[in-house]
């Protein structure tokens, strides 16, 4: 049977049916646990079918294992479903972080699991749905998804009193863009007559979707803000810190930054490319500022996992930093450093929720000296805070490097400033990652650590964590694995947002030519 | 364990003559760069594998007895064979970029063998100011690689330097921001004014830590870089002048420090900041071979120097404070004699190691086109001058007059050693590698012997291919010349010699008296000239409080926060206003969304000449 024509339909559909028959069956004994195991290693699997089967030598720009047939003929939306280089590795990442985040959340969560389990799932539903719709309706119901059942879970499983706060605030910073997302996505259809994906951007590039330049720029603001919050770019971020300190570890290990940059690359970078270069300026700005911004804040942090929601914070800064440099360096590592996000960061939050799980405090001033008591705890804490801070021959290096030495070739003004600004980057992450280790781990034992006597990371733990340490070093040494792929979108991506600004170029030269001198004296000096 | 190191160490090709590239696998390769898991060996290199190699075998074999008593004894070899591991990377590498792997992993392994005895706090704060300090340096560094990537689109030395032969039309420009920032870099790694204040810290590791790492090798990564990358220093003057002026300055003050301490390791550690501080001095001067020959010289001295310390603070169990020493020359009779090489060589008196390599700095310091050569000769004089002074000092209390120490404490400073039985020479497996390390110290120098003393300067020769000089000034200046200065070296060496010897040996407590006399410039020089609390008033202080106040309180908790209510606050009043009217269902809800929605495409698509084109 050949799958590559419903293998991403498979894929999405299999939790959702899982998440059906979870509902139904009983919450008793580790029955949900078991059931959600199977069903999120079975996603996982069929996700493992895309990498395996991909062609690598279909040019690129073009959809691979496409499944396409009408949905609703009027309106006309399809059920177009399809990945490329971008999105293929977000779904694999998708697969894996599932099943790890159920392990995770084996005793973590112990009443109302098949609450947990369900929304879970569903969650892993709509994200999966987000990376392979090719239809904008399609893409923006399961966007809508996306916000509930992460928002009942922080209001049902939070930790503190503060939780309701914390899902209400998470439900409308996303929600009241969303609605404005939603606005921009029809009047696209009114003008275009199409929800499907792949001829939006043939239009965009042709200049066919709306002659009314103002139009054509609220609509790329009302796209860009609804992905803005998402991911969250700073000043945006507002919610992240109070939800991310409240979520369950399995919830916030997807609740920031793969969705939303996917997102501003798959759908702001391809149907708004010449809007996008004109705010480009701007966006390093705020992903420069919001690296160091994030970093500083987590230096001041008492709270573990508000320190690793400002560091989250810095590390999607650095993506938005390397999208909108518009080089293919910064593209690809972009898109590399978001795989290292989820990755990195799903680590971090699992080894912070096993503390929890131990010493029922997240405050670091009641930890200490915990180095001599857990091992493998700390390797791994250390590991960890190596890939996260950008140590060569792990993951995130990689990414890092390419972001950086990308918008240091960016012809986008002021680049050299912002690119020197963000890598100081290097140094501050360094700083509170370090800091953390040493007043959780080393020095003498804080007053929570003397008092209550934890087991070392136990034979679930070891599964759930190891997976990403492989990756950490496998991602950081044999990038090209990964990256051939990846690398084909991103040129791709860099060729039509660039030819878009040529086209733009020209445009202007023959309306206004003083103007243009300016430009083109900049764009050469960056160029250079 | 240290077999590894044994099995390496007859590898390293010392007579290779040509250059070897090996090419592996691509590591990151996208659309417009790609770099290489390339290594390449070159006579540079074969220099630093030598010593790389030869030392870390030799302490890797002393850590064997040294640490025998240790808790965590495979913890800690595992960290030095990661230290060796990143090492050859970083002298191997055939690309900035895999030179920067082994960069940062050097610094990574010195973090963990810094924090070594993690339950300390002075050794986890040691160990992370080493690593962000060296971030700070590796900020320099990345910079430099993106304008290189900017410039040439290749990181590949090879690539990078026929680039730069290519055109000989270029100087300064570019090249000397890439050369600067590759400075920062190098004052990071190799602990120059600014960054050096994390060499002093590191000493909480286990000494033969101090002696393989932040003596011997890790530290000299930022020499090797700068003298790898001589081609863009050599067309940046400026650049070149800032590297000297800062590695005199640290020759200098490094110096001042190290004559008034009293931890025999901190003596040590202000001694390597210092000559290290030569070694920059070298190569601002274009003397690359002098500053890799003191770099050689240097690595087995200063190794020799550490080893013999750690044997002493095994001998006292842990203790590291001179004032509690004295009187041992008796008592550890090989640490003597061989500490007593070390001693001799470092104070640059010859024929000993160090004074070939030394002079030879000095020398072309004082030849240079530089217009400040002169006053850089001079000041690396008068350090000469001190460094023989605090090294004698060091000699003289730790081995001659009174004893002062307690003998059978049952416990040291429970830092080194935790095994107290009376003062004892070390075993053999110790002694060994400060037999060896001694002999080298003695010898080292003379394949650098120059012509004006009837040598060959067969270093300077072997370097040739790899570091030829741009300008070679030596012709114009006379072998007598070069025997004078030799001559006035030894002469300030003796001096220092002397002067030590008349207030520790001759009158003990002279010294004392006499920095009684001058409380204020003693109390500066003691306290490091107040740098590091400088740098935590000027700096990390007021990041900090600007952070947790303006950041965090301000701006995240007032602006951000405030943003997120007001959304809140306004989208409550919608809903109550919008319950009142309905009954607040989902579909009213919905209902209220699709109104708003059509309003806003109305506008959209009708309105749009209401707007402004």
């Amino acid at each position: 049977m050949n799958l590559d024509h419903n293998i991403l339909t498979i894929i999405t559909f299999t939790p959702l049916v899982g998440a059906i028959v979870l509902a139904l069956l009983p919450d008793r004994d580790k029955l949900q646990q078991w059931g959600a195991l199977a069903v999120t290693l079975l996603t996982f699997l069929f996700t493992l079918h895309l990498p395996f089967h991909y062609n690598s030598a279909v040019p690129a720009g073009s959809f691979q294992f496409e499944q396409s047939c009408p949905w609703i003929t009027s309106p006309a939306i399809g059920y177009h479903l399809g990945v490329d280089g971008l999105s293929m590795w977000f779904v694999v990442l998708t697969g894996l972080l599932a099943p790890l985040g159920v392990l995770i959340s084996w005793r973590a969560i112990d009443s109302r699991r098949r609450l947990f389990y369900v929304l879970f799932l569903l969650q892993q539903v709509a994200m999966l749905g987000i990376f392979v719709s090719l239809d904008l309706f399609l893409y923006y119901a399961y966007w809508e998804l996306s916000l509930v059942p992460m928002a009942l879970l922080i209001a049902a499983f939070g930790r503190t009193e503060n939780r309701r706060r914390a899902a209400i605030k998470f439900f409308l910073y996303a929600f009241i863009p969303s609605a404005i997302l939603l606005v921009a996505v029809l009047w696209l259809y009114a003008r275009t007559g199409t929800f499907d994906y792949p001829r939006l951007a043939e239009l965009a590039v042709s200049h066919g979707i709306s002659s009314n330049p103002t139009a054509l720029w609220l609509a790329s603001l009302a796209f860009l803000a609804a992905f803005a919050v998402k991911v969250p770019i700073f000043p945006l971020h507002g919610w992240l810190a109070d939800a991310v300190s409240e979520a369950p570890t399995a919830a916030v290990m997807v609740i920031a930054g793969k969705l939303g940059l996917y997102s501003l690359l798959r759908f702001y970078l391809g149907i708004f490319p010449g809007q996008a270069h004109r705010i480009a300026p701007l966006m390093i700005a705020l992903g420069a500022i919001g690296i160091v911004y994030g970093a500083l804040l987590a230096l001041v942090q008492k709270d573990l996992k508000r320190l690793a929601a400002f560091g989250t914070l810095g590390h999607v800064s650095v993506v938005i930093l390397g999208i909108f440099a518009f080089t293919v360096s910064g593209i690809d590592g972009g898109i590399y450093q978001t795989l290292n996000e989820g990755i990195g960061g799903s680590a971090l939050f699992m080894l912070l929720g096993l503390l929890y799980e131990r010493y029922r405090t997240y405050d670091m001033r009641e930890y200490g000296g915990l180095a001599a008591r857990l091992p493998w705890v700390v390797t791994m804490f250390v590991l960890t805070a190596l890939s996260v801070t950008g140590l060569p021959l792990l993951n995130g290096f990689v990414g890092e490097f390419l972001v950086l030495s990308g918008s240091m070739q960016s012809t986008i003004s002021h680049h050299i400033g912002w690119t020197t600004l963000a890598t100081t980057g290097v140094i501050l992450t360094a700083s509170y990652m370090l800091w953390m280790i040493q007043r959780v781990f080393y020095g003498d034992l804080g007053p929570r650590s003397e008092s209550i006597t934890a087991p070392d990371l136990e034979l679930r733990e070891h599964l759930a964590l190891w997976p990403l340490v492989a990756l950490f070093l496998f991602m950081g040494v044999a990038s090209p694995v990964f990256m051939n792929v990846i690398d084909t979108a991103g040129t791709k991506i860099a060729e039509r947002v660039n030819h878009i600004q040529a086209v733009n170029m020209n445009f202007d030269a023959s309306a206004k030519p003083a103007a243009t001198t300016q430009t083109m004296t900049a764009s050469t000096k960056g160029a250079r | 364990m240290w077999l590894w190191a044994t099995i390496k160490a007859p590898g390293a090709p010392e007579s290779i003559h040509s250059t070897i590239t090996l090419f592996g696998n691509s590591w990151i390769s996208v659309s417009g760069f790609h770099a290489d898991f390339a290594f390449t060996v070159d006579h540079l290199t074969a220099i630093m594998l030598g010593v790389v190699t030869c030392v870390g075998f030799l302490i890797h074999l002393y850590s064997v007895g040294y640490m025998a008593h240790e808790e965590g004894y495979w913890r800690f070899f595992a960290y030095l064979n990661l230290f060796m591991f990143f090492m050859l990377v970083l002298v191997l590498s055939a690309n900035f970029l895999l030179l920067f792997v082994g960069w940062e992993g050097v610094g990574l392994a010195s973090y963990l063998l810094i924090g070594f005895y993690f339950k300390k706090d002075s050794a986890a704060n040691a160990g992370k100011k080493a690593f962000i300090v060296n971030r700070i340096g590796d900020f320099g560094f990345l910079l430099a690689m993106f304008l290189m990537i900017s410039h040439f689109g290749s990181l590949d030395f090879a690539t990078v330097f026929s680039a730069v032969s290519a055109h000989p039309e270029w100087h300064g420009g570019f090249l000397t921001a890439i050369a600067l920032l590759l400075v920062v870099g190098a004052t990071g790694k190799s602990a120059q004014i600014p960054l050096y204040v994390w060499l002093p810290d590191a000493m909480e590791g286990p000494t033969p830590v101090s002696a393989l790492i932040h003596a011997a090798t890790m530290v000299t990564a930022g020499i090797y870089m700068v003298a790898r990358s001589h081609v863009i220093f050599d067309r940046s003057p400026y650049a070149l002048g800032v590297v000297a002026i800062i590695g005199a300055a640290t020759a200098f003050f490094a110096a001042c420090i190290g004559m008034v301490q009293h931890d025999i390791k901190r003596v040590l550690a202000y001694s390597t900041v210092s000559q290290l501080g030569y070694m920059f001095l070298a190569c601002g001067v274009g003397a690359y071979t002098a500053g890799i020959f003191h770099l050689l010289t240097h690595a087995f001295f200063k190794a020799l120097l550490f080893l013999a310390a750690g044997s002493v603070i095994h001998a006292l169990s842990g203790e590291q404070d001179m004032r509690k020493m004295g009187g041992l020359r008796k008592r550890i009779p090989v640490t003597f004699w061989t500490m007593t090489m070390g001693v001799f060589a470092i104070a640059g008196l010859p024929p000993l190691a160090g004074f070939f390599s030394k002079d030879e700095i000095l020398f072309q310091a004082f030849v240079s086109p530089n217009p400040i050569g002169k006053l850089l000769w001079l000041v690396g004089l008068i350090t000469a001058g001190m460094t023989s002074f605090y090294m004698f000092r060091l000699w003289f209390k730790t081995f001659f007059g009174e004893e002062r120490f307690e003998e059978h404490t049952d416990h040291g400073h429970g830092h080194d050693d935790h095994h107290g039985h009376g003062v004892h020479e070390s075993p053999l497996v110790m002694t060994l590698p400060l037999m060896v390390l001694a002999l080298l110290s003695i010898i080292g120098g003379w394949v650098g012997v120059p012509a004006a003393l009837g040598g060959h300067d067969e270093i300077g020769a072997f370097l040739e291919p790899v570091l030829s000089p741009a300008v070679t000034v030596t012709e114009v200046v006379s072998h007598s010349t070069e025997l004078g200065l030799a001559a006035v070296s030894v002469l300030v060496a003796l001096l220092g010699l002397f002067i030590a010897y008349a207030l520790y040996y001759k009158k003990p407590g002279t010294a004392a008296s006499y920095a009684q006399k001058f409380p204020a410039l003693y109390r500066l020089v003691d306290n490091k000239f107040y740098v590091d609390e400088i740098y935590q008033g000027v700096i990390v202080t007021p990041l900090l409080m600007f952070s947790r106040l303006i950041l965090g309180t301000i701006f995240d908790g007032g602006v951000v926060g405030g943003a997120g209510y007001a959304a809140g606050a306004s989208t409550r009043g919608l809903g109550s206003l919008v319950r009142r009217i309905q009954s607040g269902n989902i579909r009213s809800y919905a209902g209220w969304l699709a109104l708003g929605a059509a309003a806003v495409i109305a506008v959209m698509i009708f309105g749009h000449s209401l707007w402004l084109h």
